[in-house]
């Protein structure tokens, strides 16, 4: 519109708008959560949790021993009989009482999250805590309904759980593992990840808030030794969410044992986009499948399958949206690529990347400029990926999207299943007799069409293959917490 | 010959167009961006009871917005009928600020467009340097994308050096992928800029509509090298709602696009509220109203 004098382009930037840090008080020091009180560890060996995105001690967390851990498995199983025999309109009660109070300290939750495990606290506001919730609401219904969820069979409670979580999603995890087990009359030992303990502490604060029975729920945080404990001890059934190696080194130790266990593992899952696409939104919804959570997500569209047609378009369009993403301090609001959570896990994304450029494969990350200090890695994409390529079979757990093409339907549905893992697909097209014919002859878990990592806590998840088995949320996600009878 | 749409997908829209609401805007970056809301504004009034009187007040208003802050921009352009752009052009000559004329049978364009054509003329001729014409929704609707796409042809011609802005009355349109369509029919056929709504319809620029026409406008810009405008009007009303469509235009388009002579809204009541939020992030609290003339 030349008939408007043209001023200069501007440049046109958010300020910082970080949510501020004084909105939760952590405590110098955080005990073991055992029969309804905090307690030292016996051994007293403390260990800090630090901001990954500073480096910065947060605060000091004990790391349970062997006895702790015992410890608080006595107190769950001396906690079980009383809970398991409460009328289930009261222990519904109770998870509603929970539910209430996550979302009361919602955003005191939403930081500690943000700060000790460096995701943007725009996702730890939005998704996290509001999901967490949302578990514990739907699970306190389900409380008094259980007969619905098994036909009419008869059924009991499980008794003691054995709960380990992982690092990725710290209080939703937990919310995943305790709401239903605690609906189904079970009594719960949770063991947070080494590296995110605090929002399980602070939701063990919350659980003596709400005045749960001691010993219902017991929360030993520590390193891997502790889980390893955890599951090989006098628990009636382990739910485990981490890898794919932990995960079948506990399948060896339980093998034998009649205890029951569910496994959450990896993926490598596969994005679909066909030619028939709204592309625009398949962008969004790749950026949604790899960049949410910076890719420390099982179920993460890490495998994009592109069909040839559309590749270069697609391609084109997810770079120039890959470019606006705003990396950086993760308790900004405006944040929407945090911190990677571990200088471990750091490790493992850069050498896999190296391993991919090192293959032949062309990668492109994004030139953003990173922080000094903390742990962070820019969103990355490689293209001329060989399907047989490390970086196109195993897990990276990061910002990181393998790019490959097809041609065909079929070849989409052989390409998305040649693999080891079975988690999550995502499938793109405007033909809705096509995403169907694909969901179906996809093996994973889970399969969203036109959209991606969305989560519900009435929705099934859990995978195929290496990816684990056993089905968390909504009424199969009762299942796995209870002894079901005959009719 | 049937019309072949590009699939845009609803939801995938307005989630995204409400994510990039969700955008913290503060301090500086807010008093920048209310200084280039400002700036893109194309100062409406379309009403029966407009008179010469009202439009030369809303002229001065649109030259001055605020005398006591000098680093506030003045407006666009002014938006007025036909009728009123020679008063319009008196009052804002030298200034800097545009005259707009709606033209084309404004609301409805349910005229021939032999008058539309005329009326364009009549407007150019009086002074108007740019027009804001309504397609034809009882074509477009009816299937007829020839006879839409001949009538902004038309226009364009009519207009001269006038620049076109080709409204498209989003909300009488089916769905996104129709509102994609004609984006695309519409810069084909000639607009300089397109724009979401008139004013008159049940609703107006919702921020889904205005990402769906700047993704348009970014593809023909890959593909072409052409540069078109975005209009957004209609319910942009508040700081809040304008600042949005900033950030919309920013991470579809990127800054480039942050000027007047690429993106503008279309608004009567929102640079009141801009001018007060701008009040606000120097006093700490809000004004009266009645601290702000309307014209």
């Amino acid at each position: 519109m030349a008939t408007v004098t043209p001023r200069a382009a501007l440049q046109w930037d958010y300020a910082p708008a970080p949510e501020s840090r004084d909105a939760a008080s952590l405590r110098e020091s955080y005990d073991l959560f055992i029969n309804g009180a905090f307690v030292a560890p016996t051994d007293g060996t403390r260990v800090q949790t630090i901001n990954p995105a500073t480096e910065e001690p947060l605060a000091s967390v004990a790391f349970a021993g062997a006895g702790d851990v015992a410890a608080a498995v006595a107190a769950a199983r001396d906690a079980a009989p009383r809970w398991a025999a409460l009328p289930a309109l009261e222990r519904g009660k109770y998870l509603f009482r929970i539910a209430r109070l996550i979302q009361e300290r919602s955003r005191e939750l939403a930081i500690v999250e943000t700060l000790d495990g460096g995701k943007p606290i725009r996702e730890s506001r939005d998704v996290d805590i509001p999901l967490a919730a949302a578990h514990f609401f739907s699970y306190a219904g389900w409380a008094d309904k259980l007969g619905y969820a098994v036909g009419g069979r008869s059924f009991a409670p499980r008794g003691v759980v054995g709960q380990v979580v992982p690092w990725n999603f710290p209080l939703l995890m937990a919310a995943w593992k305790l709401a239903p087990a605690l609906a189904c009359g079970n009594t719960a030992v949770l063991k947070p990840a080494e590296t995110t303990p605090l929002s399980a502490l602070l939701l063990a604060e919350i659980v003596q808030e709400a005045d749960l029975p001691p010993g219902v729920v017991n929360v030993v945080t520590g390193d891997g030794g502790a889980g390893a404990a955890l599951v090989r001890s006098d628990v009636d059934k382990v739910a485990f969410t981490g890898s794919t190696a932990v995960g079948k080194e506990i399948q060896r130790a339980l093998a034998g044992t009649g205890r029951g266990l569910t496994l959450e593992l990896g993926g490598k899952s596969a994005n679909i986009v066909f030619e028939d696409a709204a592309l625009d939104q398949a962008v969004e919804g790749i950026i949604e499948g790899i960049f949410f959570n910076q890719g420390h997500v099982c179920c993460a569209g890490s495998r994009l399958l592109l069909q040839e047609s559309v590749a270069e378009e697609v391609v084109r369009r997810l770079w120039a949206r890959m470019e606006r993403l705003r990396v950086g301090d993760p308790l900004d609001k405006n944040t929407d690529v945090g911190a990677i959570n571990s200088a471990a896990q750091l490790d493992r994304i850069s050498s896999l990347v190296a391993e991919g450029e090192r293959e032949g494969a062309t990668r492109r990350s994004i030139s953003c400029a990173l922080p000094e200090t903390g742990y962070w890695f820019p969103p990355t994409l490689f293209l001329d990926v060989a399907p047989a390529n490390r970086i196109a079979v195993e897990e990276i757990f990061g910002p990181v999207v393998s790019v490959t093409t097809f041609r065909t339907p079929a070849e989409a549905v052989e390409r998305a299943n040649n693999s080891a893992y079975g988690l999550a697909a995502g499938v793109w097209t405007d033909n809705g007799s096509k995403a169907f014919q694909l969901a179906g002859a996809l093996r994973a878990g889970v399969v969203w069409q036109n959209t991606y990592n969305k989560f519900d806590p009435t929705a099934a998840f859990g995978g195929y293959k290496e990816s684990g088995f056993g089905r968390e949320g909504g009424p199969s996600g009762l299942l796995p917490y209870l002894e079901v009878g005959s009719a | 010959m049937s019309r072949s749409l590009t699939p845009v997908n609803r939801v995938g829209v307005d989630e995204r167009a409400a994510a990039l609401g969700r955008r913290s805007i503060k301090t500086t970056a807010k008093r920048e961006g209310i200084r280039i809301a400002t700036s893109m504004i194309d100062l409406t009034t379309l009403e029966g009871s407009d008179t010469p009187g009202k439009v030369r007040h809303l002229c001065a208003k649109a030259v001055c917005p605020d005398p006591s802050r000098p680093e506030i921009p003045s407006v666009a352009a002014v938006c007025v009928y036909p009728a009123l752009v020679g008063v319009a052009a008196e009052a804002l000559r030298g200034s800097g600020v545009a005259v707009a004329s709606v033209a084309t049978g404004f609301p409805a364009g349910q005229t021939s467009l032999a008058v539309k054509v005329q009326e364009t003329r009549e407007a150019v001729a009086a002074g108007a340097t740019e027009i804001d014409m309504v397609i034809s929704r009882e074509a477009y609707l009816a299937g007829d994308d020839a006879r839409v796409a001949r009538e902004i042809a038309a226009v364009k011609e009519a207009c001269g050096d006038a620049h076109l802005k080709v409204i498209l009355e989003t909300a009488e349109l089916p769905t996104y992928a129709h509102v994609r369509h004609a984006s695309e029919l519409a810069i084909t056929a000639g607009a300089d800029v397109i724009k979401t709504s008139t004013g008159k319809a049940s609703s107006g620029a919702t921020p889904g509509v205005v990402l769906v026409m700047l993704e348009v406008v970014r593809d023909h810009l890959w593909r072409t090298g052409r540069v078109v405008g975005v209009k957004a009007a209609g319910g942009v009303s508040n700081t809040k709602a304008a600042l949005h469509m900033l950030v919309l235009v920013k991470e579809t388009l990127g800054d480039d696009w942050l000027t007047p002579d690429r993106f503008r809204i279309g608004a009567s009541s929102l640079l009141n509220d801009l001018l007060m939020q701008y009040a606000k992030l120097d006093g700490g609290h809000y004004g009266r109203a009645e601290d702000f003339s309307k014209e």
